[in-house]
């Protein structure tokens, strides 16, 4: 498996609701255990709305985009609401190639993505 | 006191080694086209890319790996080779048509398989390369085939051993493949990559692949709001000209008759 460089960590908001899982670096296949944490982490806050920060993500191959995939299918399952925020033209491309664009809501900052959600 | 100016070096910026993914990603594309032959066009040609996120039923996630035990190739040796020579691992009676340009990035390429096994009706398709890079690369389906699937091929080393992988997140399509795969053509597909992973490490000189399958039903769940991607089915339009082709021949055959 590729080796990840990547950082994701759990943050709070300013909506008791939502939480904000930034990713930094890379994210691939390699980067599953820590996004896995960080959603068990905000689900089991009971966080209704998910945001993705993506402002720090330098690197992303298919295996990434896959773990988005299976990352929005447990937050549908779970009634909560996957927003992404801080793309740039280049990943807000793939998101649009790759259809995700239609099930994640896309804001350019956190705050526009928790105004979208009140 | 005089400040010390920072001395320059010629040692890059950290981040200057950085991979990029910026060439290894496919540019949206709203409908699709292939410079691929060998099979209908109509299948893919004005149509879009599908993912799990757009497809009917269950998801699923399988994973297919060999270990390529034996052998001295790097990851990136099995996927350069996998791409130049993708066609020949198919299992027997299945075909893939690459595109001109091989296995790239925004490249869509043809394929014909077995509809049913056995059978000597064959299934017309495509898929579009959505990413390649020297360790993976990635394919998305078209509307009309009977997976909304992504499927992407690996490469990695685990100690000294090279593996190769499939793994594939999918949803049928319809209601009506989803009723197949639930009467067996699940495990028919399994057996297509079980095959295919065989093939590859066979060709790369290993005597006695052992494939591993992973399966794991991601989500339960149908999307019923996907429902009417039937009308889109290939698998469906497929079977009504295999059904019908008796009776065109028939008339085709009656009408040069009165012509003459």
């Amino acid at each position: 498996m590729s080796d990840t460089t990547g950082r994701i960590e759990l943050r709070s908001t300013d909506d008791p609701t939502a939480s904000l899982i930034r990713i930094e670096g890379d994210i691939t296949s390699a980067s599953e255990p820590a996004l896995t944490d960080a959603y068990t982490q905000a689900d089991g806050s009971g966080a209704r709305t998910i945001i993705l920060d993506f402002s720090g993500l330098e690197y992303m191959n298919s295996g990434g985009i896959g773990l988005l995939v299976t990352l929005l299918v447990r937050a549908q399952r779970n009634g909560q609401r996957l927003l992404a925020v801080g793309l740039n033209e280049h990943y807000r491309q793939i998101l649009a190639l790759t259809r995700i664009d239609e099930a994640i809501g896309i804001h350019e900052t956190t705050d526009a993505a928790l105004a979208a959600v009140r | 006191m005089t400040a010390i100016e920072p001395i320059p070096t010629e040692t890059p910026p950290a981040d200057a080694a950085r991979r990029s993914d910026a060439d290894a990603w496919a540019r949206p594309v709203d409908r699709l086209s292939t410079t691929a032959t060998g099979a209908s066009v109509d299948t893919v040609t004005g149509r879009r890319v599908v993912g799990p996120i757009q497809g009917f039923g269950q998801m699923w996630q399988k994973t297919f790996t060999v270990r390529l035990e034996g052998t001295a190739m790097t990851p990136q040796e099995l996927i350069a080779r996998w791409k130049d020579e993708f066609p020949t691992f198919w299992p027997k009676g299945n075909t893939f048509y690459a595109p001109l340009a091989g296995i790239a990035p925004g490249e869509v390429a043809l394929f014909a398989v077995q509809a049913v096994p056995g059978a000597p009706v064959r299934m017309s398709s495509g898929v579009m390369v959505i990413y390649a890079d020297d360790e993976s690369f990635t394919f998305m389906t078209p509307e009309g085939h009977a997976l909304s699937a992504w499927l992407t091929f690996s490469a990695f080393r685990d100690g000294d051993v090279t593996v190769a992988q499939v793994q594939a997140l999918e949803r049928t399509a319809d209601p009506f493949v989803e009723l197949t795969y639930m009467l067996g053509a699940n495990r028919f597909n399994d057996r297509f990559w079980e095959g295919t992973m065989a093939n590859l490490a066979r060709a790369m000189g290993v005597v006695e692949p052992v494939v591993g399958t992973v399966k794991i039903c991601v989500d339960r769940r149908r999307q019923w709001r996907y429902v009417r991607n039937i009308r889109y089915s290939t698998f469906i339009s497929t079977a009504i000209g295999t059904m019908t082709a008796p009776v065109r021949w028939l008339r085709s055959r009656s009408a040069g008759t009165r012509e003459e």
